[in-house]
């Protein structure tokens, strides 16, 4: 299976010399479809490094960065900026809605820059929304939803069309704790429906709803805890 | 943990055995802290002793059509539920902690890699954590027992992030510590690795 996102050797470095910093070093790592990897450490340690160099929005001083098998180094600034928009999604802590926009409308507009037309773009937008459970916020503008219903407009937004690659920054971070773990429990379920994510969070409970568990520290990554064993091997419940 | 307690209060619902009272526990609180059908027994009959329980005169038959003694808590047993659940739960005596009494160990303990220590426990916590979330991502209640093991996980999930918040914060506070010259570390931390080392040259 090829995986959706690949960093190998992934380093970025700010700056020359003595004042160097090295804002990542050496991070590999492979996402396969159905995945998703949470990836933890203290500020500073290159969470959101990582994250803008695996959406393309920065270059790698050294090292790769393949999204679907296509290296992102190699690509003119047009085939880039379309593959960012064709093939990933983003979801950020502050849910990055465009106000002027209803629901339905905020997650068509990727599409229409897409070049998809307005009608089937709508179309997708509405299916999208429905497949999440929230088609009643098709018609709603961002100031009338409450922020879990927004941010999970953001992610029927990050995942609409062909994208498979959903990348976050803190999603939880403005929610409160129920709300958080439904926004959790929708995105699992996007990325068990075949997608792949990597979500940046400094909580444990909600890194605890990814496959793999990474650790950032000074750029590197310093340990990982392995695909999990499956849960009933913990409790010995035949649920 | 009182299963004394725990036994009366379910028998606040009716009349029940041995047997069935461990799967009722369970059935609440998964298979997190096991009760074998002995002392479900033990206890039901110092509750007997102690006028909590009493044995229901007609011995009835049980689900695998064996008979059992049905026990029915009693006036007092059942005012003992109620003062148990207006009593708070005792927490002024710290239970023993390992990894607590094992990090005060290794800042004292000469030649010990606390980083190293504080790393391998949030990783192993965090696999425990997954799982929890991972039974729990499967539980999807739709009646009040089911409700009550969906509470039984939260609680194993908090006191699992809980843990990994004091390691955080252990880690943030022992560095600035080392950096006041309070503690040494073990081993640099911060010292690259040769295969870091080789990327980073290439990339100058």
């Amino acid at each position: 299976m090829t995986p959706i996102l690949e960093l190998r050797d992934l380093a970025r470095t700010h700056g020359h010399g003595v004042t160097a910093v090295h804002a990542l070093r050496g991070v590999n790592l492979s996402i396969e479809p159905g995945e998703l990897v949470a990836v933890m450490g203290p500020s500073g340690s290159g969470k959101s490094t990582l994250l803008t160099l695996a959406g393309g929005l920065d270059t790698p001083t050294s090292g790769d960065v393949l999204v679907e098998g296509e290296t992102l180094a190699g690509l003119s600034r047009r085939r880039l900026a379309a593959l960012r928009r064709r093939a990933i999604g983003y979801v950020f802590q502050d849910f990055n809605l465009i106000p002027a926009l209803t629901g339905a409308e905020n997650v068509a507009l990727p599409r229409e820059l897409d070049g998809v037309k307005a009608r089937p773009a709508r179309q997708e937008a509405l299916r999208a929304l429905e497949e999440l459970e929230i088609g009643d916020l098709a018609d709603r503008f961002p100031d009338d939803m409450s922020g879990g219903q927004q941010q999970r407009v953001a992610i029927a937004r990050a995942l609409v069309g062909e994208r498979r690659l959903v990348l976050c920054d803190e999603p939880t971070g403005a929610l409160d704790s129920e709300t958080g773990e439904a926004v959790l429990r929708l995105l699992r379920g996007r990325v068990d429906a075949g997608a792949a994510g990597v979500l940046v969070t400094h909580e444990a409970r909600h890194a605890a709803w990814a496959d793999r568990v990474i650790f950032l520290r000074d750029g590197r990554m310093t340990d990982e805890t392995g695909r999990a064993a499956p849960a009933e091997a913990l409790l010995g419940v035949a649920r | 943990m009182s299963i004394r307690h725990s036994l009366l209060a379910l028998l606040e619902e009716g009349p029940r055995y041995g047997y069935q009272l461990r799967s009722e526990f369970e059935a609440r609180t998964g298979a997190t802290w096991p009760l074998n059908v002995g002392q479900v027994y033990t206890t039901l009959g110092r509750l007997e002793r102690d006028g909590m329980v009493e044995p229901v005169r007609e011995a009835g038959v049980g689900a695998d059509g064996d008979r059992q003694v049905f026990y029915r808590a009693t006036d007092e047993g059942r005012a003992e539920v109620a003062r148990w659940f207006e009593r708070p739960v005792e927490r002024s005596t710290p239970q023993r902690d390992e990894l607590a009494i094992k990090l005060a160990l290794a800042v004292t303990v000469p030649g010990v890699d606390v980083a190293r220590v504080i790393q391998a426990q949030r990783t192993a916590t965090l696999r425990v954590l997954q799982e929890y979330t991972r039974l729990k991502s499967q539980t999807h209640p739709t009646d009040a027992k089911e409700l009550a093991w969906m509470l039984v996980l939260d609680s194993l999930i908090f006191t699992a992030e809980g843990e990994v918040r004091w390691l955080d914060h252990s880690e943030a506070r022992l560095s600035r510590a080392a950096g006041d010259g309070m503690f040494t570390r073990a081993v640099d931390t911060s010292e690259t690795t040769p295969a870091v080392a080789e990327v980073e040259r290439a990339s100058r």
